[in-house]
């Protein structure tokens, strides 16, 4: 049955090949039929081999599937190989099945759109790269994924062409993202000159053995990765793509910057998670980044007012939580919440398109309202997402993974208070939020009117990941609510178990407890100022630092104008201020010269016949000459 | 000879310096005709035949060259109203 691994990249490869070559001359119906079931395929695939897996596990706990060598040259022999384990597994089947509900939301959520076969092309070609950079064996091929997803966010954010904004959204996205991937292939450099081998598992074995906890090397290797992590995975510096990237379509959003593509960052900070270990001044940048990215996208998410970039900085915010995790060595609560955060921000995401869909193509939440009545179920999913995301104590599985991460923020010989405390205003702020969006979008007064209904295809994936945001969380529960560790244990071969650390005044139950105050405050907060008395807020941002401060955080703490003025416009100038050196001087001298040329000749053709006639004269009598003196 | 030399020398000002139409034509023929004198000179000074069958060809040349010129010419005063050859000077680059 783990034979069959390869299939599951190869399946939506084969198909993206069919779409992208005959897309044109297929029907819809048939575009979407392959583009869907190839995925589908996969993910049965992916459940096979999962159910295989842990029925009876390979010995070592992991499997290689060698397929053939792909570059051999001077000891530099990366295969063409993949690599499964509790980790590459859980996110397989993850990526796997949230890409094919997504899929089946798309069949009819983009049956009206230009393209509709060259984006099932995007979207396959998207799921094959993923999984190659889930189940590579070697930072090469996990590299080639990488760039892979890349080039299809880039094609999927500006999948709307004709309309330049999205053109250049999908500009930065790549450029800022490429600006992460240089610092990663130099890392993958550095690794390759030293350890001389770049196959992950003899790699990190290698790494261990040669280098001592703090030298510079792994520090250096380290700093070099975590910088393509945080391109990828829009943390801060380099989190301003993300929110420009919503103008791509809504199942694009949902599937590559909610909740596959942005993870690969966490994906590949655990996979190489002995290089962080033996960096721990690294290991701690993860930890504050992430800390700072929650809590400032947090507020970020606050102030805007377009349903899809609320959920941008939401995305960013939650991937603070997982760098979190990574930071302070809780690696299996980092991939918990990833799974997660995947079921219910894209069911956000889903859900978010089809109330965009269902009033028109507007994107503000001001001018929605309402929308409770009219559109039930777009309702119960985003409130059910909602709660999971803010993490509603109990019974969401937000709740869990968020308790787990904060917790271990704590616990964790590598946290501290602040880290701790990070964890829980980003919880209050994630209420906020979120619930701000559905009082906004779902109570009050109505302002739209519905124009559309759904179809089956769109409720059943909203209805599946509904029931995933709820009970996804109770694989892994707390000791002092159930105890059921098997998500943990199943990646403990892996990833190695938190060792707990200090515990002071906090036990876990409190820790969680302040958890549920938190977003209870939220939520409080939420409802006084965005249901019970609109005025209150508006009241808020009308002061005078109220206001500055909206302004502040809605253009995301000003990241974009200081790149702005620091990189981009130095740039700009220096290209006009070079436009004329040796170089391009020389060619345009080259091109001045035979414009000179032409207008010397064409004076001369002016059209007078006596003018020709005694210039031809002339000539004769030169010539003659020439042929009788010389 | 030199009375050729001096007939094709007149026939090339009378060319560049007319204006007229007809006339550069005519200066045309001159030239032609000075040709066909040099030709028949030479031909008689060497006692060669190949003069005078020279000169019957450019006869023949000349016939149809006034011919078509004469066409051309009448095309031009039905376009211009006027004999100028300056006044067609729109095929300019």
């Amino acid at each position: 049955m783990l034979k069959l691994l390869w299939l599951i990249p190869a399946i939506p490869f084969a198909s993206f090949t069919v779409l992208a070559l005959f897309g044109s001359q297929i029907s819809k119906k048939a575009a979407a039929f392959i583009g869907s079931a190839s995925i589908a395929v996969s993910a049965v695939i992916s459940i096979l081999i999962t159910w295989s897996f842990l029925v009876s596990t390979p010995p070592g706990d992991a499997y290689t599937q060698v397929l053939w060598t792909w570059i051999d040259v001077a000891g530099f022999r990366p295969q063409v190989a993949f690599y499964l384990d509790p980790l590459s597994l859980i996110m397989t089947l993850v990526v796997t099945f949230v890409s094919f509900l997504i899929h089946l939301y798309s069949a009819e959520f983009m049956i009206e759109s230009e393209g509709y076969s060259r984006f099932f092309a995007y979207m396959n070609l998207f799921v094959a790269s993923m999984v190659t950079l889930l189940l590579a064996d070697n930072l090469l091929l996990l590299y080639l994924g990488w760039e892979g997803v890349g080039l299809c966010s880039y094609l999927l954010i500006g999948f709307w062409y004709s309309t330049p904004a999205n053109g250049l959204a999908a500009r930065k996205a790549f450029i800022v993202t490429r600006i992460g991937d240089t610092a990663m292939i130099i890392g993958l450099f550095l690794l390759f000159r030293h350890l001389g081998t770049l196959h992950i598992q003899e790699l990190m074995r290698r790494a261990s053995e040669q280098w001592p906890v703090g030298s510079s090397l792994p520090i250096a290797a380290a700093a070099l990765l975590l910088g393509g992590a945080v391109g990828k995975s829009a943390q801060l510096p380099l989190q301003t793509w993300l929110p420009d990237a919503m103008l791509g379509p809504t199942p694009t959003s949902a599937l590559i910057h909610a909740a596959t593509m942005v993870t690969a960052g966490v994906y590949l900070i655990t996979r190489t998670h002995v290089l962080f270990t033996l960096a721990p001044p690294v290991q701690f940048a993860v930890a504050v980044i992430g800390a700072s990215t929650l809590v400032f996208a947090g507020f970020s998410a606050l102030t805007q007012w377009d349903i899809k970039r609320v959920l941008a900085y939401s995305t960013i915010s939650q991937i603070g939580y997982m760098f979190l995790a990574m930071g302070v060595g809780a690696w299996a609560a980092g991939i918990f919440h990833f799974m997660i955060h995947a079921f219910f921000k894209s069911l956000l995401f889903l859900a978010a398109g089809a109330v965009i869909e269902a009033v028109h193509e507007e994107h503000n939440i001001f001018k929605m309202g309402g929308l409770r009545k009219e559109l039930p179920l777009a309702f119960g999913v985003f409130l059910i997402a909602g709660c999971s995301l803010a993490g509603l104590p109990l019974i969401t599985a937000g709740f869990y993974s968020k308790g787990l991460i904060v917790w271990e923020a704590w616990s964790s010989p590598k946290g501290n208070v602040i880290l701790w405390l990070a964890g829980v205003i980003g919880v209050l702020l994630t209420a906020l939020y979120i619930f701000r969006v559905i009082f906004l979008v779902f109570f009050g007064e109505v302002k739209a009117s519905v124009t559309k209904r759904t179809g089956y295809k769109i409720h059943i994936p909203l209805v599946f990941l509904a029931v995933l945001s709820l009970v996804s969380g109770f694989v892994n529960l707390p000791p002092a609510l159930g105890n059921v560790p098997l998500f943990t244990r199943l990646l403990d071969t892996v990833l190695p178990p938190v060792k707990q650390g200090h515990f002071g005044p906090l036990t876990e139950m409190r820790s969680e407890g302040f958890l549920a105050l938190a977003f209870l405050i939220g939520l409080g907060l939420a409802y006084l100022l965005y249901l019970r008395d609109r005025q209150w807020s508006d009241a808020l941002t009308r002061t005078r630092a109220g206001k500055a401060l909206h302004e502040f955080w809605f253009a995301d703490w000003g990241f974009d104008w200081c790149y702005d003025k620091l990189f981009v416009q130095p740039i700009l100038w220096f290209a006009r201020f070079d436009k004329g050196d040796v170089v391009d001087s020389f060619y345009n001298g080259t091109a001045d010269l035979s414009e000179l040329l032409y207008r010397g000749l064409s004076l001369t053709e002016n059209g007078q016949l006596r003018w020709y006639a005694a210039v031809i004269a002339a000539g004769t009598v030169v010539f003659v000459a020439i042929a009788l003196f010389l | 000879m030199l009375l050729a030399g001096i007939l094709f020398a007149l026939g090339l000002v009378g060319l560049l310096a007319r204006r007229n139409l007809i006339f550069i034509l005519m200066s045309i023929e001159v030239m032609l005709n000075a040709a066909g004198l040099a030709f028949v000179v030479a031909g008689s000074r060497w006692q060669e035949s190949d003069g005078q069958v020279m000169f019957i060809f450019i006869l023949t040349t000349a016939a149809a060259e006034v011919a078509v010129g004469l066409a051309l010419l009448l095309q031009l005063y039905h376009r211009y109203k006027s004999l100028d050859a300056d006044a067609a000077s729109l095929m300019r680059g």
